[in-house]
């Protein structure tokens, strides 16, 4: 507030003196200089992040021989620090998770903007938008307490498996899915539509044809985001994979099977952890792989959007 | 305009960060008499503070005494490390601390040392470590062997017919590996006390990060099986296992006294040592340890209570 009051204050003041140039100058070169640094600070601290995490997790990749990251057990007070049933763990994590919500929350937001009546938009957005401010962990309690029972009622071993999981995050990246793609298609000008109609075109083939993929670029935004929020989650999936560093069978029931992903490893092991022990490097190590993970997804993404929808006038 | 309402805003602002010093300088006060008193004290009677390392599992128990025991008694100052059974017998040996906590009794060897170095330990057992293996109420298993219990952990036995229960997998829970209940149950059951047995739990086993976890999956859960310290377990919503050291040996149920007298095979005393039997304020202090508010607090942090037979 105070900041909005003073701001055309002190250009009154400035008016009537007789040199505003010189002082409006030197305050603008404090902003922008202001400004500047909060942009360069992102990438410092990006920088840092990832210096620190080499610096605690290289003695990993030093002392553990390649061949034995890439091995089968994760067993850290016994020095087994086979990587590979984490990595597998949170891939299967995911993928579900990304399979259950971008067609969910694609459709969801295709109805917001597209059929939904304007009363009904007006009760579904907020409500999906409070479904964002739900704390994870709350739908981790949520998960363990009222989906697992369901999912061994349905014939898993236990409830306690890398779908119970993905449906968890599913549901967090849901809101983010939903509310960016509704904007997307809301920035859609209204002419496209027109044109697509104007042509004989059904409402379901202007959609499909005409605003999804101008709005693509927009939609991918979102899928990223989404994904990203479902990567990086710890505590609910910890609560509802039941952490189990197997390998499961390959097939559709690995999914109904625990699952231990690295980010619970991480959360898990760092609190008892000697720091400086070579087990205390290997959680700094899988960090390094998160990382390279999700620059590696972002990398993609951000390709695919400057490559394709550039052409299509770059809308979101 | 502008520097008006800064001055309007800082007022109060002064105001509050007077009070803030003046309630510092207040309580500042207050503790240096306090603390001086405390000194006087000291000064006039023989040791006041009490030196206790060793054992991670006795730590948290330890702690709690501590803690409470300032209660007791404001002018005995007890400091509490952990480090290992090991960390703690030694510094006993080399006479830097008073009472040394060990999850295991003193090896001949090091009571050797320490009477070389003119210390006589005095082991006390201060409380029981008992492991309850749990299932859920309709599992029709009731009792099984060591043996049995390192099959079905290793993996080697997946299935609940193999040691008599229906045809259901077996849903193996386990504590987090940096429990230290977890690394007990590693080398009593998994590896059967053998020093050269290397044998890891299965890879399919469950890692739960608290003891609620492990029991709210085996009340809802008919398949799992799990294991928990015996003042966390509810009889009444989870089916204790009957535990044999071998296939000669009777079933035994742990309870209080099974665990106290040896015979449950998933029990060890705790110990702490003293250099010499204990005399003034550490007398005093192990008198209340060994008493009902002492052995209470054993029992609120899921040990079980020497008192309670």
């Amino acid at each position: 507030m105070s900041t909005l009051d003073e701001a055309p204050a002190a250009w009154q003041e400035q008016q009537p003196s007789g040199a505003p140039a010189a002082k409006r100058n030197w305050r603008e070169t404090i902003i922008e200089t202001v400004i500047r640094l909060c942009g360069i600070s992102a990438v410092v601290i990006i920088t840092l992040i990832f210096l620190f995490l080499l610096k605690e997790g290289a003695p990993a990749f030093m002392q553990v021989p390649i061949r034995d990251l890439l091995g089968v057990r994760w067993y850290p007070i016994e020095d087994m620090f086979g990587l590979l049933p984490l990595l597998v763990g949170s891939l299967l994590v995911t993928i579900g998770a990304v399979v259950i919500a971008v067609p969910l929350g694609l459709t969801t937001a295709v109805y917001l903007g597209e059929f939904a009546p304007p009363w009904l938009r007006e009760i579904l957005k907020p409500v999906i938008e409070v479904l964002a401010g739900i704390p994870s962990i709350v739908l981790g309690f949520l998960g363990w307490v009222a989906l697992a029972p369901l999912i061994q009622a349905a014939g898993a071993a236990t409830g306690l498996t890398a779908f119970t999981g993905a449906i968890i995050l599913a549901y967090m990246a849901l809101p983010t899915i939903i509310s960016i793609t509704e904007d997307a298609l809301y920035a859609v000008p209204k002419e496209y539509r027109d044109g697509a109609l104007a042509l004989g075109a059904t409402q379901w083939q202007t959609i499909w044809r005409v605003v999804l993929p101008a709005a693509r670029s927009g939609i991918v935004i979102a899928v990223m985001l989404g994904v990203g929020r479902a990567i990086g989650e710890t505590m609910a999936v910890m609560l509802v994979t039941g952490n189990a560093a197997n390998i499961p069978a390959f097939g559709l029931g690995a999914w109904f099977q625990p699952v231990r992903t690295m980010t619970a490893t991480i959360a898990a092991e760092m609190g008892e952890v000697a720091q400086g022990s070579l087990h205390y490097s290997v959680l700094f190590a899988i960090g390094i792989v998160l990382f390279l993970i999700t620059f590696a997804f972002n990398s993609l993404a951000t390709r695919f959007i400057g490559g394709r929808s550039r052409r299509r006038g770059g809308q979101i | 305009m502008m520097h008006l309402k800064c001055l309007h805003r800082k007022r109060p602002g002064n105001r509050a960060f007077l009070l803030f010093i003046g309630g510092v300088l207040l309580l500042l006060v207050a503790g240096c008499g306090r603390s001086g008193g405390g000194t006087a004290v000291a000064a006039e009677t023989e040791q006041r503070a009490i030196q206790n390392k060793g054992s991670d599992t006795l730590v948290n128990v330890a702690l709690a005494w501590a803690e409470a025991y300032r209660v007791v008694d404001p002018t005995v100052s007890i400091a509490v490390t952990g480090g290992g059974s090991g960390t703690g017998i030694a510094a006993l040996i080399n006479g830097t601390v008073d009472i040394a906590n060990a999850s295991r009794p003193m090896k001949d060897d090091e009571i050797n040392q320490a009477l070389a170095n003119g210390i006589d330990p005095v082991e006390h057992v201060v409380a029981i470590d008992a492991l309850a293996v749990i299932l859920n109420l309709e599992n029709p298993v009731s009792e099984l062997t060591i043996d049995q219990l390192a099959d079905i952990y290793t993996g080697r036995i997946t299935n609940w017919q193999e040691v008599g229960g229906n045809d259901a997998p077996i849903v193996l829970l386990s504590r987090e590996t940096n429990s230290g209940t977890h690394v007990y149950f590693l080398e009593e059951v998994v590896r059967k006390g053998e020093k050269e047995n290397k044998d890891i739990f299965a890879p399919q086993t469950l890692l739960m990060p608290s003891s609620v976890g492990i029991t709210s999956e085996i009340r809802r859960n008919p398949n799992a099986i799990g294991y928990d310290g015996l003042g966390y377990v509810d009889t009444t919503h989870e089916k204790v296992v009957a535990v044999a050291a071998d296939s000669n040996s009777p079933f035994v149920s742990p309870s209080v006294a099974t665990a106290a007298s040896g015979e449950y095979p998933l029990s060890r005393n705790l110990f702490m040592y003293t250099a010499g039997e204990p005399t003034g304020v550490v007398a005093e202090y192990f008198g209340w340890i060994l008493g009902p508010e002492g052995q209470a607090i054993v029992a609120k942090l899921g040990f079980v209570p020497l008192t309670a037979e």
